[in-house]
């Protein structure tokens, strides 16, 4: 790595904050520039990050180490690429583009600056995994709200403005307990630097351990919030509902930044290297996914209209990945990475899709509905808009029948789809850790399928009353940009199951990086600085 | 000082927290104010509190860590100031528009009945 290509680690941060920045010059007039420049970000990030995963693949490669100004971590702030966060920003990028290209149908339309604040989005998404200091993803934590706050509130109205009211006060508040956090380690163990504190932490004294482990448990609260452990989630299926469906399918990523980062951050902080810490908060991880399944089950069931489906789907998965976290098992690790990836793009596609299956549907919405499905939708933002769909496709119902059938396979994790593999790939590990199997990973077990059942009610009651029963209802029309998104995220979860094998190794080694924590402590300390030689200890 | 500044973040956390459960509108954003300073001033005190005492070192003259404050609290509290200043102008634009539209400034944007 040398001269341009050694900026590469930057470049999922910086073009979408110039690209934005940019799109402040033009006003809304001109929105086909900014379509433009949104979408030909979207595809660069894409290029960019798979070059990053290119870079970080192999049997010798080592995580990529950025020095923000040229100073040598612990001192400096650092980018650090490994596999995870290459795969993170692929994810991303996938989903990005998806969303992008969903959202020139219409949607970028219904309020000012939708792309500028899009990209933000992907901004903070990105610096968050990509940083390589706590205090910094403190930072990038707050551009991606930031930025969210915005497309929560796209498109206005008063559900959005009154979910918008609840999310920003909720994460103003989850930001300063992520400072206290954040302050409590600085000040037992003076440095904010990852890789610094997992060197560190194994050497703090006894009687500050309990200071460094309160310090983290406020953290992994903050985090927590984010990514919706019960009882922290009941902001999430409200809030998701509220939001436009290209936002709600790009906040299917941000749930997965708390998650991340609490694999992260368990794996350098609390893995097996870390002395007397080791371990630390992994049964309440387990506790807590376990209750955030089961009352994500309890709520999809209860749900009345699919984006509340969706949202309570988001918590079951949260769910389960906390608790596959809290095993601190590797193999656990990598079927959960599998899992993760197969499970955001799915609902990320299912989000899409809601609204053009919904749509025409009138007043009668998903069974035994007691409430309208969009109240503020349609008022006032696209009166005249209607026909400008953009090139409607033929045999509409047929495709929309097709996706959402593929998304319930999906969801519920029936075969032969991606889904299954995912789960049948946790339950595996799970049935193959060491020292037996415990009360507790049956109840997980249990619930894991459990889930998958209840996810399939619920889409076969509403996939039959919107598909198939013949109604009155007008025929809906579905765009070529609407229709490529979904198709575009479905063939990723295809790609995934007909590439299983290559996936289900790169997630192995991902795994097996993170159980390994000083190989990333060591590469960020040793990074040398650009224009010298390496440092000779 | 040391009892002075507990105190001082004691009452500010105390107040803010009753606040954030008040429902209306402006009371949780002055909560939120409140818990914020009260937050920075932590920050300060886990960069242990020092008495004139500068952060940055003279260039040249040998350096002796004891003789100077942690300059990185100082670099994260204003941060944090500058960030949380930032989110609660965002709220009182949102709490503005949740006000004129729904016409009510309770949280859940309609009145409880008594």
């Amino acid at each position: 790595m040398s001269g341009w290509a050694s900026h590469l680690v930057i470049a999922p941060i910086v073009v979408p904050l110039a690209v934005a920045a940019a799109m402040l010059l033009f006003d809304e007039r001109r929105r086909w520039l900014k379509r433009a420049l949104g979408l030909g970000a979207s595809v660069a990030l894409l290029g960019i990050s798979l070059a990053l995963l290119g870079a970080v693949t192999g049997p010798d490669a080592k995580p990529l180490v950025y020095l923000l100004g040229n100073w040598s971590a612990p001192f400096g702030i650092v980018l650090v690429a490994d596999r995870l966060s290459a795969l993170m920003l692929v994810l991303t990028s996938i989903l990005g583009l998806a969303t992008v290209i969903y959202a020139l149908a219409r949607w970028d339309r219904s309020g000012p600056r939708f792309h500028a604040l899009f990209l933000l989005l992907l901004m903070g998404v990105n610096g968050a995994f990509l940083t390589g200091d706590i205090f910094n993803l403190f930072v990038f934590f707050e551009v991606l709200l930031a930025a969210s706050y915005g497309l929560v509130l796209h498109g206005s109205g008063v559900i959005r403005t009154r979910a918008g009211l609840h999310y920003v006060a909720i994460n103003v508040a989850t930001s300063l307990l992520f400072l206290i956090g954040v302050s409590l380690i600085y000040g037992v163990t003076g440095t904010l630097n990852m890789a610094d504190l997992a060197t560190r932490i194994p050497l703090v004294p006894a009687n500050d351990l309990m200071l460094l482990e309160g310090g983290a448990a406020i953290l992994g609260i903050a985090f927590l919030v984010k990514a919706a452990m019960w009882p922290l989630c009941f902001w999430l299926p409200p809030t998701y509902a509220a939001a436009a469906p290209p936002a709600a399918a790009l906040f299917a990523i941000m749930s997965k930044v708390g998650v991340y980062v609490i694999l992260r951050l368990s794996s350098l902080f609390f893995g097996h290297e870390a002395g007397a810490a080791a371990g630390f908060a992994d049964n309440w991880l387990m506790i807590g996914g376990v209750a955030t399944i089961a009352y994500g089950i309890i709520g999809i069931l209860s749900s009345q209209t699919l984006t509340r489906v969706a949202g309570h789907y988001l918590l079951i998965s949260s769910g389960t990945l906390l608790a596959a976290i809290g095993t601190g098992s590797v193999a656990v690790w990598a079927a959960a990475l599998f899992y993760m990836v197969s499970s955001t793009l799915a609902v990320a596609a299912f989000y899409l899709l809601i609204e053009p299956v919904e749509r025409g549907d009138g007043d009668a919405a998903a069974p035994a509905t007691t409430e309208p499905v969009f109240e503020d939708e349609y008022v006032g933002v696209f009166d005249e808009e209607e026909d400008e769909i953009g090139i409607a496709i033929p045999a509409t119902i047929a495709i929309l029948g097709v996706g959402f059938i593929c998304c319930s396979l999906l969801l519920s994790g029936l075969p032969p789809l991606s889904g299954f593999i995912a789960k049948f790939a946790i339950i595996d590990a799970l049935l193959r850790l060491d020292g037996g199997i415990s009360t507790m990973m049956w109840t997980l077990i249990g619930l894991i399928i459990l889930s998958g059942l209840a996810v399939l009610v619920t889409m076969t009651r509403a996939g039959i009353d919107l598909l198939w029963t013949p109604t009155e209802r007008r025929q809906s029309q579905l765009g070529i940009t609407e229709a490529m998104p979904i198709a575009l995220l479905l063939a990723a979860c295809f790609a995934l199951m007909v590439q299983a094998g290559p996936a289900m190794r790169y997630m192995e080694a991902t795994a097996n990086a993170l159980g390994h924590g000083h190989v990333y402590s060591s590469a960020v300390l040793a990074a040398p600085r650009a224009g010298r030689q390496a440092a000779t200890p | 000082m040391e009892i002075v500044l507990a105190l001082g973040i004691g009452i500010f956390t105390a107040s803010g927290i009753w606040l954030l459960f008040r429902p209306r509108t402006f009371q949780v954003i002055i909560g939120l104010c409140l818990l914020s300073y009260a937050v920075n001033l932590f920050i300060l005190a886990m960069g242990r509190l020092r008495m004139d005492a500068p952060p940055i070192i003279d260039k040249g003259a040998p350096v002796d860590p004891a003789q100077f404050a942690d300059p990185l609290p100082q670099a994260l509290v204003l941060t944090a100031i500058v960030i949380s200043f930032a989110t609660t102008a965002l709220l009182l634009v949102v709490l503005l528009a949740s006000r004129g539209l729904t016409g009510t400034d309770h949280v859940d944007g309609e009145e409880r009945d008594p």
